[in-house]
């Protein structure tokens, strides 16, 4: 038997991409994203690794158990996702998926504001779910269609995923609107609550207009969203909530006051002991 | 789906050595019987075997990546890859027929229709088959059960909770 000393594989191995010719050798590892890419990557990341981070929170605090496993399982495919796109983000400044989620300080963070929004009663946690599913269902399809082979591959493997995270939460909303007096008035006050923060996520800015083609355009993404949000509403016997929009800037490194409080919770324990590993 | 061990005889020895690991969390099932094993070669400076993870977060990867090293080491193999490939994505429509069979005999109930065409924010239910008495009446628990791939089920004929492993 021989051995290598420098034959350990990597806790992560790398991330490459299959281009559909199994039978050949797969391509190596070591997709580079360029500069843009690589900021468009980073705000799908921080957007699931900030709503993992505050699903993380209902562990054992949901209202029953298979609801404590449901958000816990949906908190460690966001994870996942988030893992994939700042690994690829990474890749462009030379920083690790770690570097990126631990080391970054709020101005950094690139999330839109809706996963930022608390997490509330259980209600409050299902309205922002549905929400920021619906959108992401959207986002994951069309960005199937990117020339970038890594960001296709993200978001062929994330759909799925976020399809049953969606369906998830808008059982829940349907449950929730047609249960007691109670239930209905609290997701109609919770839709309500986090609506504000619905139109960031459709907005264009200079970045996406150059990345045309490469990534779906946000605004393109809004009637499909509608479409899902209708049809779950009307079934729901809820109105759309009649709020004006947030001046939300979480693309621009501008954010709530939430986020500080997210990131002291889940960056202190790197900041205190660098380097630490399981 | 077309086979994918390979054909040249040194790289096809690569590969049944590493279909040989089981998935950590469902040990009835081999990396092989679920699709997960996506391709191994051998090259000048080692052998490369690459996996493609069932979900996004799958914590099992990394137990698999572990495992499939040792069995090549043990084989004598010296330096071994083992690498992650996203695309294309994993589905439950990769899982062999044996993995089906196993799955039902170790008490886990196998994915019942093809993901492929699924569309619809609302996904339609179709009756999930009881592993023990096989009977239809079953009703879902929960829709995510105790490892991202599997939903909890209760079968309304022999009363026995069972997990179900996801169409996806």
């Amino acid at each position: 038997m021989s051995h290598n000393t420098d034959t350990a594989p990597s806790s992560h191995g790398d991330v490459t991409v299959d281009e559909l010719r199994l039978a050949d050798e797969l391509p190596g590892s070591g997709a580079t994203a360029t500069p843009d890419i690589a900021e468009y990557a980073l705000r799908l990341g921080d957007d699931a690794l900030i709503l993992s981070q505050q699903l993380g929170w209902w562990v054992a605090k949901a209202p029953e158990l298979e609801e404590d496993m449901a958000l816990s399982n949906i908190a460690l495919d966001l994870l996942g996702h988030a893992r994939a796109l700042l690994h690829f983000a990474g890749t462009a400044s030379d920083r690790s998926e770690d570097d990126l989620a631990f080391w970054r300080d709020e101005h950094e963070f690139r999330n839109c504001w809706l996963v930022e929004q608390r997490n509330g009663h259980f209600g409050d946690t299902i309205a922002r779910q549905f929400l920021f599913s619906a959108y992401q269902a959207e986002l994951y399809r069309e960005l199937q269609k990117s020339t970038d082979p890594t960001l296709q591959a993200i978001a062929a493997k994330a759909e799925r995923e976020v399809r049953y995270h969606l369906d998830h939460a808008a059982q829940w909303i349907l449950r929730l609107a047609g249960g007691t007096e109670e239930s209905r008035g609290k997701i109609i006050v919770a839709l309500g609550d986090v609506w504000p923060y619905v139109d960031e996520l459709f907005v264009d800015d200079e970045l996406t207009a150059r990345l045309s083609g490469v990534v779906p355009a946000p605004s393109s993404l809004r009637a499909g969203f509608d479409r899902t949000v209708a049809e779950v509403f009307s079934e729901a016997e809820l109105n759309t909530p009649q709020v004006k929009p947030a001046r939300a800037e979480g693309r621009s490194g501008i954010h709530s006051t939430l986020l500080g409080h997210i990131l002291t919770e889940m960056q202190w324990l790197p900041r205190r002991h660098p380097g630490a590993s399981w | 789906m077309t086979s994918l061990r390979p054909r040249d005889p040194e790289a096809a020895r690569v590969w049944d050595i590493a279909a040989q690991v089981p998935d950590p969390e469902v040990p009835v099932l081999t990396i092989e019987d679920l699709g997960v094993l996506r391709s191994a070669a051998v090259g000048s400076d080692g052998v490369r075997v690459v996996l493609t993870p069932t979900y996004s977060g799958c914590p099992a990867l990394d137990q698999m990546r572990d495992d499939v090293t040792a069995r090549l080491r043990e084989a004598g193999y010296g330096r071994v890859e083992v690498d992650t490939t996203l695309s294309p994505a994993w589905t439950t429509d990769w899982m062999t027929e044996t993995g089906k069979q196993k799955l039902e005999a170790y008490g886990i109930a196998p994915p019942n229709f093809r993901a492929a065409g699924r569309q619809g924010p609302v996904l339609v239910q179709m009756a999930v088959k009881c592993p023990r008495c096989h009977s239809i009446r079953t009703r879902e628990i929960a829709r995510f059960g105790s490892t991202s791939c599997k939903a909890l089920y209760e079968c309304s004929d022999c009363l026995e909770p069972f997990d179900y492993f996801k169409v996806h």
